[in-house]
């Protein structure tokens, strides 16, 4: 597995070769994941995810969620892959689920603690990788204690999650060798040090040293870190990482985040964040059409009207049930304004619900709590953002990465605080 | 729009017989309906708000699917007719491109009785969202359809509860064909949308036979049995059936109402049905249920956690083709996807079900394919239940 850089400036284009364990799978970088909740991308099944293009090569299975089907994983013997009835799909095994917080103060110099559906496991190196041996994922992050998200954790925590998570690789790498179940598999080191500059460059220093496959920018979930900091220590973690192995970033979703994290160097991200704009009942409808056409533009412009009007809904206070987290990126389709929207979600969209369905009747599937909705908003949201990812891939090539990042930033601004009157 | 009635031929009937059983009332046909044709026997799926429980139109008419219902009270209620007018028609709605048939809400009279009063106006409901008061009489009920659109509209019946007895069946029966006549008068598109009339009369033999009497002399395309199928003994229900089918005109249509196990649709098949519905096949779906040739599989239970075939070897459904026991049983503790994986099979085990009764009776070999399916369904034959023994005796098909 490598990765091949196109040599432009201010993010990484290029394409990781050579993926999984018939090497034939590419993934164009930058790139996401797709999200999957016990190996099944949420809401969907087989037809419904074929519906959707340009899924990514790449599946990300959560460990909490496989974990408790290890006994089944050990007797079935021909890994999560083919269990999930995805045999074709290149796995990723994080140590966490994005979207499942994880509660502070359970980690020790010898375990790690999961948090599944029977709540907390404790997991040794030893038995994290007879977990990985009954996987066998093409990819996965090696056990690391992360355990620095809630904010202040102080130096002497930050330099602990280092020194364990290093531990913790030394030993699953002894392990990874003489497992002949994982031969064909890649583990990535997990970068740590919580908000500590000299912690996060020994960490990515030491790292770096191992024969790790790839790296796990950790413990910049949440939003307890300080923006700047953040993206300070992105970029001087990325710096020490050697060019030819890709870098994955965990947590960060939303689409200005992620361009801000592709210019500081990462490669590989998640796609819980269509996710969670599901399950609060809302559609992506951010532009990200750089495209100087004007006619294109204008059709596109669709969608950010929609952003304004999220911030016109506020004054009504109409919004109130409305989930709290709803970025100005969406639009919350159980608002009555959609009732007898006749349009589709997003004008443009070629998504199976965009092309076939409308607000109104998303609307209507919501309000009724029919399970079809969140079928249909998961359907447009994956697309969109996998589209999204294509689009900076584009940006990148055509050396217009600022005109993106200008358009979503600025949509970015808009919602609730920035309503324009009268729309 | 006037109708083209009376004078003339007609309309050109609604089912075409193509074949039918030398020994039992089974037959096999088409219903040639405006969203195109429908082979019979036919089950016909529920989408009661205008969705099949999380399966979309695509996949829906991928299982083969060409009719499914939707609820007239629901829809009526939310998102209301005037919406679903603008949007088209329910088929424009949920962009179902085949054919639809809505009920007429009455049947919600049973099921929400504390909220409903009866009166030869209509129905009078307290409306769930809001409070206010909601008159359904047959003009509104049909009126609500016409908004709808679907391909079969059904009449406004007093429903009573197939386990009521006494004079309150009898006013229902006859307030029935009363309001049957509303129905035809009030139908405003008779040439796009079919009106089924719905026999009535409980479990008494006289009131049912009565009902048929008067129903059968109006001229409606097709006809419900309606009033079973609400928890009544499987002896009665059966002989209500063949009362029915025994008086029906063999050239139209008999849609059983609310029938969906696969033993019963098999019986009921022999007796001269020809149109199904249920919940249950979804809504056990939903329970972590899947149906299978020789009953159903429980899926959420220990024994299916290393279980790796798939729910039916012999099944050709997304999810068999796909994913095994132990994994659906792993996913159905917190992923709705495993709901819609048992719901696409559940929906494919009902419309192979029928398919193979179809093929069986145009292949001329029905009892032979009605043996068959009980001895897999019950193994030994005294593990067959006797009302389907009898009722399969009274169609002419024995086990022998």
């Amino acid at each position: 597995m490598k990765v091949k850089l196109c040599g432009v400036g201010g993010g990484r284009l290029g394409t990781l070769v050579g993926l999984g364990r018939s090497g034939a799978a590419a993934l164009a970088l930058p790139g996401c994941l797709l999200y999957t909740r016990t190996g099944s991308a949420p809401h969907l099944t087989c037809d419904t995810l074929q519906a959707v293009s340009g899924v990514p090569a790449v599946a990300q299975l959560t460990l909490p969620t496989v974990a408790e089907l290890h006994e089944v994983l050990e007797e079935y013997k021909e890994g999560a892959a083919k269990f999930i009835g995805m045999p074709d799909a290149v796995l990723y095994c994080s140590l966490h689920d994005p979207v499942a917080p994880c509660p502070s103060g359970y980690n020790t110099n010898k375990t790690v603690s999961l948090w599944g559906n029977s709540g907390r496991m404790e997991m040794t190196a030893s038995k994290f990788m007879d977990i990985q041996r009954a996987i066998q994922p093409d990819w996965f992050q090696c056990i690391s204690d992360g355990d620095t998200i809630s904010g202040e954790v102080g130096r002497k925590r930050a330099k602990k999650s280092v020194d364990r998570s290093l531990s913790f690789l030394d030993v699953c790498l002894q392990l990874l060798e003489k497992s002949p179940e994982l031969q064909g598999s890649v583990m990535f080191g997990a970068i740590e040090g919580g908000d500590i500059l000299e912690e996060r460059l020994r960490s990515a220093r030491e790292t770096a040293k191992r024969p790790v496959g790839g790296f796990l920018l950790d413990g910049f979930q949440g939003c307890a870190m300080a923006k700047e900091t953040k993206l300070k220590l992105i970029a001087s973690v990325t710096a020490e990482l050697p060019e030819d192995k890709p870098r994955i970033i965990h947590g960060v979703g939303k689409p200005d985040e992620v361009l801000e994290c592709i210019e500081r160097g990462v490669d590989i991200f998640e796609s819980f964040f269509p996710f969670q704009v599901t399950e609060r009942g809302c559609a992506l409808v951010f532009s990200y059409d750089c495209h100087p056409d004007p006619e294109a533009a204008v059709l596109k412009q669709n969608g950010a009207q929609d952003l304004d009007k999220n911030g016109a809904e506020k004054d009504q206070d109409e919004i109130a049930k409305a989930d709290p987290e709803i970025t100005p990126f969406e639009i919350f389709l159980k608002d009555k304004r959609y009732q007898d929207d006749f349009g589709p979600l997003l004008e443009g969209c070629t998504c199976y619900c965009c092309q076939r369905h409308t607000r109104a009747y998303v609307h209507h599937l919501l309000v009724t709590n029919e399970l079809l909705a969140g079928v249909l908003l998961m359907m447009h949201n994956f697309q969109h953002y996998f589209s999204f990812f294509s689009a900076i891939r584009d940006a990148l090539r055509d050396d217009k990465l600022d005109q993106l990042k200008n358009l979503v930033f600025r949509q970015a601004l808009q919602g609730p605080g920035n309503a324009k009157p009268g729309q | 729009m006037a109708a083209p009635m009376a004078a003339g031929p007609g309309p050109a009937p609604l089912l075409r017989v193509v074949a039918e059983c030398g020994r039992s009332r089974a037959r096999a046909g088409e219903l040639r309906l405006p969203h195109g044709p429908v082979p019979c026997p036919v089950f016909m799926p529920v989408g009661t708000r205008g969705t099949a429980k999380g399966v979309t139109a695509a996949q829906l008419a991928a299982l083969g699917c060409r009719i499914c219902l939707g609820n007239t009270y629901h829809l009526g209620t939310r998102p209301g007719p005037e919406l679903v007018q603008r949007a088209g028609g329910l088929h424009s709605f949920m962009d179902w491109p085949h054919n639809l048939l809505t009920d007429s809400g009455g049947f919600q009279m049973v099921s929400l009785v504390e909220l409903s009063e009866v009166t030869e106006e209509g129905v009078r409901f307290r409306s769930p969202y809001g409070g206010e008061e909601i008159l359904l009489s047959p003009e509104k009920s049909i009126e609500i359809q016409n908004a709808l659109g679907a391909d079969i509209v059904m009449q406004l019946d007093d429903v009573v509860s197939s386990t009521t007895t006494g004079p309150r069946v009898e006013e229902a029966m006859h307030r029935s064909v009363r309001w049957l006549d509303r129905c035809i008068a009030a139908n405003r598109r008779p040439e796009r949308q079919n009106l089924f009339a719905i026999i009535q009369g409980g479990l008494d033999p006289a009131l049912r036979t009565q009902c048929l009497e008067e129903m059968t002399r109006r001229d409606v395309p097709g006809f419900a049995i309606g009033g079973l199928s609400g928890g009544e003994e499987k002896d009665r229900f059966w002989r209500m059936v063949k009362l029915s089918t025994d008086r029906l005109p063999r050239d139209k249509p008999r849609y059983l109402m609310g029938v969906g196990y696969a033993t019963d649709l098999v019986v009921c098949v022999a007796l001269g049905c020809d149109m199904f519905d249920c919940v249950f096949p979804t809504r056990t779906a939903r329970f972590g249920s899947a149906l299978v040739p020789w009953g159903s599989l429980q899926l959420k239970n220990k024994q299916f956690a290393k279980d790796f075939r798939p729910i039916d070897e012999k099944c050709r459904c997304p999810t068999c083709q796909r994913h095994s026991r132990a994994y659906l049983h792993a996913l159905v503790r917190s992923e709705t996807a495993a709901l819609h994986h048992l719901t696409v099979h559940n929906i494919a085990y009902q419309l192979n079900l029928m398919g193979s009764i179809r093929e069986s009776i145009l292949a001329q070999r029905f009892p032979e394919f009605v043996r068959e399916f009980l001895s897999t369904m019950y193994g030994a034959r005294e593990r067959v239940p006797a009302w389907v023994l009898e009722a399969l005796g009274a169609a002419g098909i024995t086990l022998d």
